[in-house]
């Protein structure tokens, strides 16, 4: 198996003179789940705008299936999903709506397919009950399992969750993290995850990479349990021995 | 992914008084919409025979062809048979089918320093004026791509805007303009009164007020409550990523923002400029009447004085400057920073442009009346 789905080449961004990170370069295989790593401000959410072509990087390249995603933006749109850091539910419409929008965009399902279709995918995630209530109206944990629900609205083959699990309580978070995996595991997905959560990490996450403030880019990739066994960087050791700390 | 599943297809036989539907292919977001109506029918159809749902020949299935199969189970009514899932069917369906029944467990940084602020005041204003334009620009062209983004629109939306554009702007477009007439008669009776010449206050106030400023007052009356609001809006929108979220999805904020409410001050602003000049009109015959001139006297006055063009062009002119206020207020919007600041900016930045903007194109209407002899 192990086609690459995304392939990442030299990425750097600037903001005027400020360097967020340069020379980031890694691959996504299929079927896999990828963490992206690092302290607050690191360039997490940042790298991940570039890697769904909404940020143009300062230098390099993303590659999704094969496909720039800056020149093809219309072709790789359609095979991902998204959920952004804020959640980004539509304010106007009620959490149901807000999973039926990318339906009625990009399916032919006739409207009651797609109220069917919706509430299945909030039942998912644990949301049945709330799905006729406004963004506003929900806790900020159930308002971030709608914007998962969202972004599966489609079943795309590639899902980005920018902190799917930041601020939820411990069982709910790992309610999650078993949902992630079950989205794997039936529909083969491949996940790109944005996380801080020591649990999270190891529970999911076949690969990772590290990203640095300090150092501006990449300080360590791959395996995050024998990266915490094996790693001798102090700071890589630091980020994944947290909690003994 | 990669190579494209084989379309799904539906199939429906009878035997013995057991109907078996069958389905084939592959059951995704995109070829379930065809298959969704007739396979809920053939089961509704079966309602009180046992049913069978062949799967045998599905090749891959995702959630959404799950939530057909539910359907399905739920249009029949009674138990149904499921044969030949493939395992991954059959364990995805159950998953979605334990998760549906299981209800709801309830648990509850600086933009790139903008190059325009270090440019001198004259160029800055020179660059925001072009860059306004560039944007009217862009919300026409959105425009012209409507035809083929239909399922874009939203006529609530429209509904919605118009109402807080329009009805809810009627109070206050009332209440300045009975203000306005009273004020504008009562300071030009009392020079006018010198010369004997205060019946001609009709003529004067109620040219002023229709051509003039009804239209302005309205315009401004519009950046004060619907132009900052617009910002405000979609700058939340942009703060909370909804527009990132919007474009992930292929959805343009133009055709589903920014024309929604250019449409909305379009139709509001007839309505507010018209109950602007009929509130102003009341509040001259007003003072007219205080001065002696019986109320029949000043409507024929203003009947005789006003000619139609006068009000649609005023009309006209509130139209334009609509469109002008709400672009300029969505434009605030989509430009907003980041930062907690940067929602009230974007709203401050829309009423200011907005009113600058509308007595600038009320300068290049006078030039142009005046050229065209109007
Ligand atoms: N639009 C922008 N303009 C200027 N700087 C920005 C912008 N967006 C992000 N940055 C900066 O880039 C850096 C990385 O931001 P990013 O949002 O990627 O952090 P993060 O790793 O996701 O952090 P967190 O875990 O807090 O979400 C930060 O220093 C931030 O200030
Ligand atoms: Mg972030």
């Amino acid at each position: 198996m192990s086609e690459t789905v995304i392939r990442a080449r030299g990425l750097a961004q600037r903001f005027g003179a400020r360097e967020v990170f340069h020379d980031v370069g890694f691959e996504v295989r299929a079927g896999e789940i990828f963490a992206i790593l690092g302290g607050s401000g690191a360039g997490k959410s940042v790298l991940m705008r570039q890697l769904i072509g909404l940020r143009p990087p300062s230098a390099g390249s993303v590659e999704i299936m094969g496909r720039d995603v800056m020149q093809e933006r219309a072709a790789v749109r359609r095979a991902i999903g998204v959920m952004f850091q804020s959640g980004a539910l539509f304010g106007s419409m009620t959490l149901l709506e807000n999973v039926m929008l990318p339906l009625e965009v990009f399916t032919g399902l006739p409207p009651e397919a797609r109220v069917a279709v919706a509430r299945v995918k909030l039942a998912l995630v644990g949301l049945a009950e709330a799905a006729d209530r406004m963004p506003a109206e929900v806790s900020g944990g159930m308002a971030r399992r709608a914007a998962i629900a969202r972004a599966l609205a489609l079943d795309p083959p590639l899902l980005f969750l920018d902190e799917p699990s930041a601020g939820l309580d411990p069982i709910t978070s790992a309610g999650l993290d078993q949902l992630i995996l079950e989205l794997r595991k039936d529909l083969g997905a491949t996940v790109v995850v944005v996380t801080h959560e020591l649990p999270s990490i190891f529970t999911i996450a076949d690969r990772c990479i590290l990203l640095d403030h300090a150092a501006r880019g990449v300080i360590a990739s791959g395996d995050p349990r024998r990266l915490r066994e094996e790693s001798t960087d102090p700071t890589v050791r630091a980020f994944f021995r947290r909690e003994a700390a | 992914m990669g190579a494209d599943p084989a379309p799904a297809r539906l199939g429906v036989t009878e035997a013995d008084g057991t109907v078996t539907i069958t389905l084939r292919g592959g059951l995704d977001a995109t070829s379930t919409g065809a298959l969704w109506r007739p396979t809920v029918r053939a089961a509704a159809a079966a309602g009180g025979r046992p049913l069978v749902l062949d799967l045998a020949a599905l090749s891959h299935c995702d959630t959404t062809g799950a939530a057909l199969l539910l359907a399905t189970e739920a249009a029949h009514g009674g138990p149904v048979a499921v044969h030949g899932a493939p395992t991954s069917v059959a364990a995805l369906l159950a998953r979605v089918r334990s998760a549906a029944m299981a209800g709801a467990p309830e648990t509850g940084p600086a933009t790139v320093a903008e190059p325009l602020a270090r440019r001198p005041m004259p160029a800055r204003l020179l660059a925001g004026a072009a860059e306004g334009l560039a944007f009217l620009g862009e919300a026409l062209f959105a425009l012209f791509g409507l035809p083929a983004r239909r399922r874009m629109i939203r006529l609530g939306d429209l509904a919605r805007f118009t109402d807080q554009a329009g009805v809810q702007g009627l109070p206050l477009a009332l209440l300045l303009g009975g203000l306005l007439g009273l004020i504008l008669a009562f300071q030009s009776a009392i020079p006018m009164r010198r010369f004997g010449a205060d019946i001609f206050v009709a003529d004067l106030v109620s040219i002023a007020l229709l051509r003039e400023l009804g239209p302005l007052v309205a315009a401004v009356i519009l950046a004060g409550r619907t132009g900052s609001a617009e910002a405000a809006e979609i700058g939340t929108m942009k703060v909370n990523e909804e527009l990132d979220a919007l474009a992930t999805m292929g959805l343009d904020p133009m055709t589903l923002l920014v024309l929604p409410r250019i449409a909305a001050a379009m139709i509001a602003m007839p309505v507010l400029v018209l109950a602007l000049d009929l509130a102003g009109l009341a509040g001259m015959t007003v003072v007219m009447a205080a001065f002696g001139f019986p109320p029949a006297l000043v409507l024929a006055r203003v009947v005789a004085a006003v000619r139609p063009g006068d009000l649609l062009g005023g009309v006209f002119h509130g139209i334009c400057f609509g469109a002008l206020v709400a672009a300029i207020g969505c434009r605030a919007g989509l430009a907003t920073g980041v930062g907690p600041r940067a929602v009230g900016l974007a709203a401050t930045r829309a009423v200011v442009g907005g009113i600058v903007g509308t007595i600038v194109l009320d300068g290049l209407f006078a030039v142009f009346n005046y050229r065209l002899g109007l």
